[in-house]
């Protein structure tokens, strides 16, 4: 077997007091091969945001502490490395979209610029770095991209920026894609056409994609695995069509029920029961 | 844009009216009269003058009219540009304070410039040190200038590195030596900077004090925000990232401060200079409010406002510069 692109052993993240700390992330381990979508499922606070910041140290060390485990990216350890090899494997190898596009974009910088510094930045070899911007901009699926690279994030719509924030991540052509709750600021039609892009560029190219998700509904069709995380351990873990059809934990059931379905009669949403949890 | 800057322009003359009008009656309204002064006797000492002395000086300035008359009199001449003669000396009033003018410019110009200069590093370094040794000793000493009136302030200076009772570094008043005029333009520049360097200090630390604050909160404020993390996540240096990303941000608060710190170092002018004895326009304020010298009291008020609201204005249009999310279309 080939070496995973992502191995997570044991991985421990607390916050707070030594004593009696929060414990984020509670000794998780997965891994992620080369091309493979995985799915990370969980409700807020289970620790999905935080291991998904974890992989590139994003999350600032104080408050957050690195308590144990090891995250192995192509093998090398990322919570061992240096604060300038961290900045190669950031945005170079694991790219990033979040939840906000609209907060999440520099409001005074505009869309160009913000590409333009990623691209910059990692592949110095590049000559015509406009072309490239509007290259990647047309990957997905923005109309006229040369004429919006002098645009400042405000003047585009929620599904655009996120659309900017997509060619950012992906103008370096990174080996992953971590993707924190992409479409849970957005309406549920723009949601749509972002994860249908996000699935076209998994077919076009070779990239793994870690999706960060509450819903379970984004995750039938998109990923290959899903992890399902409560309370910062991993519960269940498995093939997505298996996961779906015989979930294991109590857990995963209630999560897949909470999804409402078209044409279903139902008088209030399906909320989660934790006293059948443990 | 433009539609926007004539509105603002507009807005002004009621604006100054409101400013004039509201410190002419004071003057008026007050108890005393710059006849009564002059007059002597009383506290001020000197040989009185007769009822029919004084009676005539009132006739002169015309301060026998109906407050409401003699503003719309000083209206109607200031608008063709006339502010009047002092009561003083009879000058008229616009050269007096002209001539003053650069001297001001050039002190609370530089104290301006200069806490800018400070505040903003320092609110950083807060800002990122946040909860630090750095930032609690950064917060500590600016709360204590903060809280230092500039006239003891520079009482304490002149008593400890100017006096000679103590050190003698630093010439105590005055704005040039008294030999300046016989000296070449290198030793009198370097004579007007020592000079300069108590009433600038005096002007500049309490205002450092407060820009530094707002400057750490605002970028305290910047960093938190989700763009910052975007540009941590694409790999930028956390130079780059501060001093690019968050900087910038964080300093669109400030302009507002920038206008607001304006008439607040106008104020202090007037105190610094007196105690400075340095020959600005706060010191001919000064000497005026202590003269009830109506006409130039109100030629620096209508100076001083318009130099503040012109203030605000320049504010607003900085915005537009530096966010683009803001537009007076």
């Amino acid at each position: 077997m080939t070496m995973p692109l992502l191995q997570v052993e044991n991985l421990g993240i607390h916050f707070g007091p030594t004593v009696d700390p929060v414990k984020a992330v509670d000794g998780i381990s997965f891994s992620m091969q080369a091309g493979e979508t995985l799915a990370v499922v969980g409700e807020s606070g289970s620790g999905k945001s935080v291991t998904a910041l974890a992989l590139t140290r994003l999350l600032a060390s104080p408050p957050a502490r690195y308590v144990s485990g090891s995250i192995a990216f192509e093998g090398r350890d990322v919570l061992q490395l240096r604060e300038g090899e961290l900045r190669s494997l950031r945005g170079k190898q694991i790219a990033y979209i979040f939840q906000e596009p609209g907060s999440s974009l520099n409001p005074v910088f505009t869309i160009g610029y913000q590409i333009r510094e990623a691209i910059e930045l990692h592949r110095p070899e590049v000559r015509d770095v406009t072309a490239e911007i509007v290259h990647a901009l047309d990957t997905v699926g923005i109309r006229n991209p040369a004429s919006r690279l002098g645009d400042y994030p405000h003047q585009l719509s929620g599904g655009m920026q996120q659309r900017v924030m997509i060619a950012m991540a992906l103008a370096c052509q990174p080996k992953l894609l971590v993707a924190d709750e992409p479409t849970t600021a957005l309406d549920v039609t723009i949601q749509k056409q972002i994860m249908d892009l996000l699935k076209d560029l998994k077919r076009t190219s070779n990239m793994s994609i870690l999706l960060i998700t509450h819903n379970f509904g984004l995750v039938a069709g998109f990923a290959d695995r899903v992890v399902v995380m409560f309370r910062g351990k991993i519960v269940e873990t498995g093939p997505t069509a298996q996961v779906l059809q015989n979930p294991q934990h109590p857990y995963t059931k209630a999560l897949i029920e909470c999804v409402p379905k078209l044409g279903q009669k139902q008088h209030r949403l399906k909320v989660i029961d934790y006293a059948g949890i443990q | 844009m433009t539609h926007y800057i004539i509105r603002r322009f507009l807005l002004l003359v009621p604006t100054l009216f409101g400013i004039t009008l509201l410190t002419f009656l004071l003057i008026r309204l007050s108890p005393t009269n710059a006849a009564l002064i002059k007059g002597g006797g009383g506290e001020g000492g000197g040989k009185a003058m007769t009822a029919e002395q004084r009676e005539q000086i009132v006739k002169f300035y015309g301060l026998d009219k109906p407050p409401l008359v003699a503003y719309g009199n000083w209206v109607g001449k200031a608008m063709r540009g006339d502010l009047g003669n002092s009561f003083a000396d009879h000058r008229p009033v616009a050269d007096k304070i002209l001539e003053r003018l650069p001297l001001t410019i050039s002190i609370t110009g530089s104290a301006l410039i200069l806490s800018y200069f400070l505040a903003i590093p320092l609110g950083v370094i807060a800002a990122i040190k946040r909860g630090q040794v750095v930032d609690r000793t950064i917060s500590f000493v600016v709360f204590v200038l903060y809280s230092i009136p500039s006239f003891a302030a520079a009482l304490l200076l002149i008593l400890f590195v100017a006096g000679g009772d103590y050190l003698n570094l630093l010439p105590m008043y005055g704005i040039n030596s008294i030999n300046a005029s016989e000296m070449s333009l290198f030793p009198w520049l370097w004579d007007r900077i020592l000079h300069m360097i108590l009433p600038v200090v005096c002007l500049t630390y309490a205002s450092l004090a407060s820009i530094s604050r707002y400057a750490r909160v605002s970028m305290l404020e910047a960093l938190s925000q989700d763009f910052v993390r975007t540009a941590r996540a694409k790999g930028l240096r956390e130079r780059v990232v501060i001093l690019r990303h968050a900087l910038r941000n964080a300093l669109i608060p400030l302009i507002t401060i920038f206008a607001l710190e304006l008439p607040v170092l106008i104020g202090g002018a007037i105190i610094i200079e007196s105690i400075f004895t340095l020959p600005g326009m706060g010191q001919l304020m000064f000497q005026s409010l202590d003269s009830w010298d109506e006409p130039v009291i109100m030629g620096i008020t209508v100076l001083a406002a318009v130099v503040t609201l012109l203030s605000y204005l320049v504010a607003d249009i900085l915005y537009v510069i530096v966010d683009p999310r803001i537009s007076y279309e």
